[in-house]
């Protein structure tokens, strides 16, 4: 079947599985792929933009997804298992998070439910276990890219019962060493968190502690997020 | 029935517009146009402002056919923008207030852009992309606040063009990105130009400097032409926007998208902006150049909201500011 990666295969084999959603860059569907659940996600040519700069960009974040997935794996950094991918369809096949939720729902329900005990503390943990994790990738030289809350899973781990975060959509991340790369991926998901989820200012400054705590090279991506918030709001206000 | 007269001038237009309950009584428009390869200067602006805008109110009210007595709320611009233009029109504004004896009332620029572009589409509840030579921005309504989603991290998508303009001295009358999207019909090759777009937001300043090294050295020696130029950057820049408002769109779960601000009445970008639309079963909305570029209309209209929810300036709060930012205004008239 679609292993066989022929251009008819896949389109077939995409038609007997789920859509369970189209994203902003990419038709998501649920399925199984031998035997395995299985996501793919499939880039499908863009027809506001020009070919030309269709084809180079989602080529580009194909290869740029499945390479920065790899490299936060080998590190120990949970993401999808890519299974296989089709460069001709650019479709991904990925693993299946099952019974995971999204930070974002988590966070929305947290902040609604009061049969919660202590919710902040709880969310507390979580911000932190983000500010760690997002250190450690960022120690790889893997820039995300698309940091929200919308693209980091939760599961529960297989043995110690405690729950996982796995980041999720690769597909504008890239490789750099540079600070100035770290500090504008932490200034979006700073934006993203705060437009988000609002009046949790609190919560994601322990995120940005514990990223601080975390690495060795945090201290010039923190300056550098100072430096690139000051351009946004200097920039964003002159009208 | 409330009338509400808004005074707009934060950038090189100056307008003055009456709105009565949702409907635009008059709304004129007067636009400071400086030579190819210049861009406005706010001293310079200012004086512009200066010497217009008692003709241009005066054109307002009998347009409108109103006498100052049946207007109920002077609104004006506080911000964002240059400030010597800023200061000039909110002088107008605060003097015939107390000649007039009616309430002042300070509008954020960004929010007059929204809900114009609501009452003109009837839109309910979009996502908003704002575009114009000073901002860029994509927005959406939650909890009493407009949020921004995603924006601009250096530049606006309209200061790039603008600045593009000047570079191959393509003239600014009647304005720069107008010029642009009609050499822009003529262009055939696609130049390939940097991409910049970082989750919900964007970048223009690596592509500015790019095109602004790359184009004499191109036109030079007949690589591609002016048109083919305007064409690339038109290409790439509005591919970046219309990428982030989808993000925004998909992250948000809403199915409506309105475009504000300057840039808006490309009609290159709305058509764009359509395709993308039509291929997520979404709603586009958008207005035509009288609603889209700066207007005192717009102000008016946000004036009217603000006041009918029990708003006014206080003469000794009436001042302006350069920076005000869209999420600091508490929306207090929607649900």
């Amino acid at each position: 079947m679609a292993v066989e990666g022929t251009s008819v295969a896949l389109p077939q084999f995409l038609k007997k599985i789920e859509l369970i959603k189209q994203g902003a860059e990419a038709r998501v569907y649920r399925g199984s792929f031998l035997g395995k659940p299985t996501i793919v996600k499939e880039r499908f040519p863009k027809l506001y933009r020009h070919p030309l700069l269709d084809e180079k960009l989602t080529h580009r974040r194909t290869v740029q997804e499945v390479r920065s997935i790899l490299r936060c794996r080998k590190a120990g950094i949970s993401a999808p298992v890519v299974y296989f991918v089709d460069y001709t369809s650019h479709c991904i096949f990925l693993e299946d998070i099952v019974g995971s939720i999204t930070v974002r729902d988590h966070i929305a329900s947290t902040q609604l439910s009061s049969a919660q005990k202590s919710p902040e503390e709880h969310l507390d943990q979580l911000a932190q276990k983000m500010g760690q994790i997002l250190a450690k990738m960022h120690d790889e030289d893997v820039v995300h890219g698309d940091l929200t809350t919308s693209n980091m899973l939760l599961k529960a781990g297989a043995e110690s019962g405690e729950t996982e975060l796995v980041l999720i959509d690769f597909g504008l991340s890239y490789i750099s060493a540079l600070p100035e790369d770290k500090g504008v991926d932490m200034y979006v998901l700073e934006k993203a968190f705060l437009s988000t989820h609002p009046n949790t200012e609190a919560l994601f400054e322990k995120l940005l502690k514990a990223y601080a705590a975390s690495s060795k090279k945090s201290h010039a991506v923190i300056k550098k997020l100072d430096e690139v918030r000051l351009r946004g709001r200097k920039r964003s206000m002159v009208g | 029935m409330t009338v509400v007269i808004g005074f707009e001038g934060s950038a090189n237009k100056i307008g003055v517009g009456i709105v009565r309950d949702g409907e635009v009584l008059s709304n004129p428009r007067r636009t400071y146009i400086t030579p190819p390869g210049q861009g406005f200067l706010p001293s310079e602006t200012a004086r512009h402002h200066r010497s217009v805008i008692l003709t241009v109110l005066k054109e307002a009210l009998e347009e409108a056919g109103l006498k100052p007595a049946d207007v109920d709320c002077v609104a004006y611009t506080k911000g964002p923008g240059m400030g010597a233009p800023l200061v000039t029109v909110a002088l107008v504004a605060r003097t015939v207030a107390q000649l007039w004896g009616k309430p002042l009332l300070g509008v954020n620029h960004c929010i007059g852009h929204i809900e114009m572009g609501r009452l003109i589409t009837q839109a309910n509840n979009p996502t908003v992309l704002y575009v114009s030579g000073g901002n860029t921005q994509v927005i959406a309504y939650s909890e009493r606040r407009y949020r921004i989603f995603g924006e601009t991290i250096d530049i606006a998508v309209g200061n790039c063009l603008d600045r593009f303009a000047r570079v191959i001295k393509i003239s600014n009358d009647p304005s720069p990105g107008y010029n642009i999207e009609q050499m822009a019909k003529k262009g055939t090759q696609y130049v390939e130009l940097p991409y910049t777009v970082k989750g919900m937001d964007v970048s223009f300043s690596g592509i500015l400097s790019y095109i602004e090294e790359a184009a004499g050295k191109m036109l030079k020696c007949n690589q591609c032409t002016a048109e083919d130029l305007c064409f690339s950057l038109q290409e790439i820049l509005f591919s970046m926007l219309v990428e982030i408002t989808e993000r925004a769109m998909a992250h948000c779960s809403s199915q409506e998208v309105l475009i504000v601000g300057g840039v808006g009445c490309n009609l290159r970008l709305q058509e764009m902006m359509g395709v993308m639309c039509k291929e997520r079963g979404a709603k586009l909305f958008a207005t035509d150049e009288s609603f889209c570029i700066d207007n005192g209309a717009m102000i008016a209209q946000a004036g009217w909201e603000m006041f009918r929810s029990g708003q006014t300036t206080e003469l000794s709060d009436s001042w302006i500011t350069q920076r005000y930012r869209t999420d600091e205004v508490e929306v207090t008239w929607r649900d």
